[in-house]
């Protein structure tokens, strides 16, 4: 066992190249998803927060389920929607990062929608008397709303993130884990511990708890100086 | 928008009326203060002058419309500020108004000078103090050129300096040809602002009398009770 951490950590020590490759593709994959999400879902998740229409309710439910989307249905949907006889097969994309991202991004702009939808619709109540009475349109609403709220939207960011970076059956059904190519942190930890390389296992997963533990506690200090700087 | 007639104006939620049946006429001039004990809808009446809230009855004529003009504008007792700077808080309020941006950050500039927060108009709004913040929300409203502003105790919780500041910023604006309407419950101050006062009791206005002659001599037994300091709930009870 200490063999082993000690063999992981060698890995960390001497940059092993395969790590890094494996490392770059999966923050590439989760950022470009967590990207994704933030256009998609931002938007999204204030409009639901300000809008006012028949339906509203069962759209916040649904959305609210959709966060715990598993993800190797989304890994079967997205698989069927862009192999060769589905209707985005002529693109080619499967089996490539571009089917991870799309994976991904699908599992993260529910969930990002849901928080912004929470946390904007909080705003909203305190602000549309004001808002009301100064004339300010829905449109420009959510745009205000979502700057005021931009502290703690880092959360939905984070969560999203999270989501995207700790997932492994979508992105092991869509990218097919193929070595050097679609091979993320993920994917290579189930891989190599079932092939009982648990040196890299370990090593990864080292990693991505860093990267995770790194950016909530950035997040954290970065709510702490936001409060201070702007109450 | 003015005369501003308001006839039997009714708000009864759950079929219990806070305003029933209330009259008022007012002018486009002048600062009318609201007084009253609590709970007799002194705030309620704002927020249905703003539109915040649908009424259950009456009517309200806009000088012969059915809707404001637009230029209303309302400070509440605890305004609500952006994350963002005192610069922002101003300026935001007027992107609804058919102005250029070079107008709007000159237009903001301006206000924020008159009501003394020019040098803090990078700080973030949130940090300010709360009599800077009521003097913010006052500029804000100010900004927008409203013909109508509409005050829910402006002054409510600041200590006295602050409040001195604020009513010399309602003076002013009223000098500009806004009519204000504004609730209180700071008797000296309704005395040194008020043009007229607006007294309402049980739901309704009880007397609406120029303000030398409400404080020499109020007519009504609500206000007269109201005036020696009986207490409201009392009158209530007595009754």
């Amino acid at each position: 066992m200490l063999a082993t951490l000690s063999d992981a950590l060698l890995l960390l020590g001497c940059f092993d190249h395969r790590l890094l490759e494996i490392v770059g593709l999966s923050l590439r994959v989760s950022l470009t998803a967590l990207l994704i999400g933030a256009l998609l879902g931002l938007p999204l998740g204030a409009w639901l927060a300000v809008a006012g229409f028949r339906g509203r309710g069962a759209l916040i439910v649904a959305l609210n389920a959709l966060m715990g989307l598993p993800s190797v249905v989304v890994g079967v949907l997205v698989y069927l929607a862009l192999s060769r006889s589905g209707p985005f097969g002529s693109q080619g994309l499967l089996f490539s990062p571009a089917a991870m991202i799309v994976a991904q991004s699908v599992l993260v702009v529910p969930l990002i929608a849901a928080v912004t939808r929470q946390i904007v619709e909080d705003a909203w109540r305190e602000y549309a008397p004001e808002f009301s009475v100064i004339g300010i349109g829905r449109p420009q609403a959510v745009m205000l709303l979502l700057a005021d709220c931009r502290f703690s939207l880092s959360v939905a960011m984070l969560a999203g993130l999270g989501r995207a970076m700790s997932e492994v059956g979508a992105v092991m059904i869509v990218g097919g884990n193929i070595d050097g190519y679609t091979r993320v942190m993920t994917t290579a930890i189930a891989l190599e511990t079932s092939k009982g390389d648990l040196a890299l296992s370990i090593a990864l997963g080292i990693v991505l708890m860093a990267i995770i533990f790194g950016l909530n506690v950035a997040a954290h200090y970065v709510r702490c100086w936001a409060t201070r700087r702007y109450g | 928008m003015f005369p501003l007639r308001i006839a039997g104006l009714r708000f009864a939620p759950e079929a219990r009326p806070i305003l029933d049946g209330l009259d008022l006429e007012l002018s486009g001039e002048g600062i009318s203060v609201i007084l009253g004990p609590n709970g007799t809808g002194k705030t309620l009446l704002l927020r249905l002058l703003a539109g915040l809230l649908p009424a259950d009855g009456g009517a309200i004529d806009w000088g012969g419309a059915a809707q404001p003009d637009g230029r209303l504008a309302m400070v509440f007792q605890q305004p609500m500020l952006l994350r963002m700077t005192v610069f922002t808080n101003v300026e935001f309020a007027l992107r609804p108004q058919a102005m250029t941006a070079a107008e709007r950050r000159r237009r903001t500039t301006e206000v924020l000078e008159r009501v003394g927060l020019a040098h803090r108009a990078r700080d973030c709004a949130r940090l300010l103090s709360g009599g800077e913040r009521q003097r913010l929300a006052l500029a804000r409203a100010w900004a927008m050129r409203p013909r109508l502003l509409l005050l829910d105790e402006p002054t409510a919780s600041l200590d006295p300096s602050a409040t001195e500041a604020v009513e010399r910023i309602i003076r002013e604006v009223r000098t500009e040809g806004a009519k204000v309407l504004m609730t209180t419950h700071n008797l000296g101050q309704a005395t040194r602002l008020a043009d007229d006062i607006i007294f309402l009791a049980d739901g309704r206005v009880q007397e609406h009398a120029p303000a030398s002659r409400f404080f020499a001599r109020p007519q009504s037994p609500a206000a007269r009770a109201f005036m020696q300091g009986e207490l409201p709930w009392r009158i209530a009870f007595d009754r």
